[in-house]
């Protein structure tokens, strides 16, 4: 057994990540033209914000919309769990958009099955992909898969990824918490 | 802070500062979802809510049924008028047949006072206060703090004034209670028979001077004359009252600072306030109803969601 708490990547290696993810998502919507960026709350956002600042950067495009995107009020575990709400923030309609949905883990699916359903009250999208950090391979409670990934990994249910970033625990890097 | 104090929501009396403050950011979330094109979110979509309304209501029905319907819930609209009361029914037979329905909620506005907690100790099911007499209206209260406080940043040491028919009104109890809990300095004023006996032992000051209230305080909450409770004269003509308490432009102009006007609603213009101190740009009172779906939704969406473990 490996030791818990466990570094599973640190502030290189997700640098390194982040910077590649930026690279595929240009291969597929090179100028950002008719795509937007969402980023979903709570941990999310982070991960988002700066794959958007870093295209804006590589692709000289200032003008690419980025928003964040709560998903509380849509979640299916309402009422087995106390969920607080935080900030939507998207001030463009996605009707006709290609839309880059980012989160940082992806586990049961249940999250990102919300936050289809949550961006549809800003329209009706061309098309959805969703990129993550982590991808817990083999946990999925439903039939979603991301189109981009950083790092795929196994774990089992107990077993918890928790992700830092600078702007909140003050050093990026990804733990693989074993909970016992 | 993640989940309320309470079951119910009774009354601010029996709500926390952290429940206040949970109550805001939540209905902060909401104002956001309101003004989204598409303006409905599914979180209560197999929650059902009756209201029963035994007092006539416009805008707290509406507001209610309208933020019950945004948050997808099922709704159910009773009033008196009309139905089985009148045969002589009791409240408890009342909802205890509409609760058979499998009903999860109730919005209930009632005549007596303490109506809702009575109905909260006799039913099972989760009971929103929407007014009960002269007693309180919490959700008014509510979105009352939650629009000064967007206009002011804070509660805190800011002096509100309520002003005008402080006896039969539910408003101005809950507001006292819910604005002193936010750390605000209160002052009653209306003409002494429409003021409480021993009010002052609620912590408020009591004016009953129009023009050194308005001198003194930050906002100005002006109540409404509830001829409709008043079984005797409490003053020789409304005319009278107008000239006494009525607040009109020169007035408000005539002060060295800029207030905020708040009203419950529904105005009687030319009686407590005139159209254009109603309609000036101190007047936050279109925004209070806005803001009133708004906090009505985080108080249904809070209670709703309320994990029992």
């Amino acid at each position: 057994m490996s030791p818990s708490p466990r570094i599973i990547l640190d502030e290189k290696q997700l640098d390194i990540i982040i910077h590649r993810l930026c690279r595929q998502l240009i291969e597929t919507h090179y100028q950002f033209q008719n795509s937007v960026i969402i980023g979903l709350q709570p941990r999310g956002v982070y991960l988002a914000r700066r794959i958007h600042k870093q295209l804006s950067e590589i692709t000289g495009n200032k003008h690419i919309p980025y928003g964040d995107l709560d998903v509380t009020f849509y979640r299916d575990d309402f009422r087995k769990r106390d969920l607080v709400p935080n900030k939507t923030n998207i001030d463009f309609i996605i009707e006709d958009k290609n839309v880059v949905l980012i989160d940082d883990v992806l586990f049961t699916g249940r999250t990102i099955r919300a936050g289809l359903d949550a961006m549809m009250a800003f329209g009706r999208p061309a098309d959805v992909e969703l990129v993550v950090l982590i991808d817990r391979r083999f946990s999925r409670n439903l039939p979603i898969q991301a189109k981009y990934i950083g790092r795929t990994i196994d774990s089992v249910a107990s077993e918890k990824v928790k992700v830092d970033w600078k702007e909140t625990e003050s050093e990026d890097r990804v733990w693989l918490l074993t909970n016992d | 802070m993640t989940r309320l104090s309470t079951k119910h929501l009774l009354g601010i009396k029996d709500i926390t500062v952290d429940d206040i403050e949970l109550i805001f950011s939540t209905a902060e979330n909401f104002k956001e979802v309101i003004n989204r094109p598409i303006k409905k979110v599914p979180s209560l979509r197999d929650i059902t809510i009756a209201n029963l309304f035994f007092e006539n209501s416009t805008r707290t029905k509406l507001s209610f049924e309208l933020a019950e319907k945004r948050l997808s819930a099922d709704v159910i609209n009773f009033s008196a008028s009309g139905s089985s009361v009148k045969k002589g029914e009791t409240l408890i037979d009342t909802v205890n047949n509409i609760l058979a329905m499998k009903v999860d909620m109730v919005v209930m506005r009632h005549a007596n006072p303490g109506a809702a907690l009575f109905l909260s100790k006799h039913v099972d099911a989760k009971i929103i206060n929407a007014g009960d007499g002269a007693h309180e209206h919490p959700t008014q209260a509510l979105l009352d703090a939650f629009s000064i406080r967007e206009k002011l940043g804070s509660l805190k040491g800011k002096k509100v004034a309520i002003i005008g028919d402080i006896l039969h009104s539910r408003v101005a109890l809950s507001n006292i209670l819910c604005m002193k809990k936010l750390g605000a300095e209160v002052m009653v004023c209306g003409p002494t028979t429409l003021m409480p006996k021993h009010i002052s032992e609620l912590g408020v000051e009591v004016e009953f001077d129009l023009r050194k209230a308005l001198e003194w305080c930050d906002v100005a909450n002006m109540l409404r004359i509830q001829l409709e409770r008043q079984e005797i004269k409490y003053f020789p003509t409304l005319r009278e009252y107008t000239m006494q308490y009525g607040l009109d432009k020169k007035l408000l102009d005539s002060l060295n600072k800029k207030i905020l006007i708040l009203h419950p609603g529904p105005i009687n213009r030319g009686v407590e306030i005139t159209s254009d101190v109603a309609d000036s740009d101190q007047s936050i009172i279109l925004e209070q109803v806005e803001n009133g779906v708004a906090v009505r939704m985080a108080v249904l969406y809070l209670l709703a969601g309320r994990s029992e473990n």
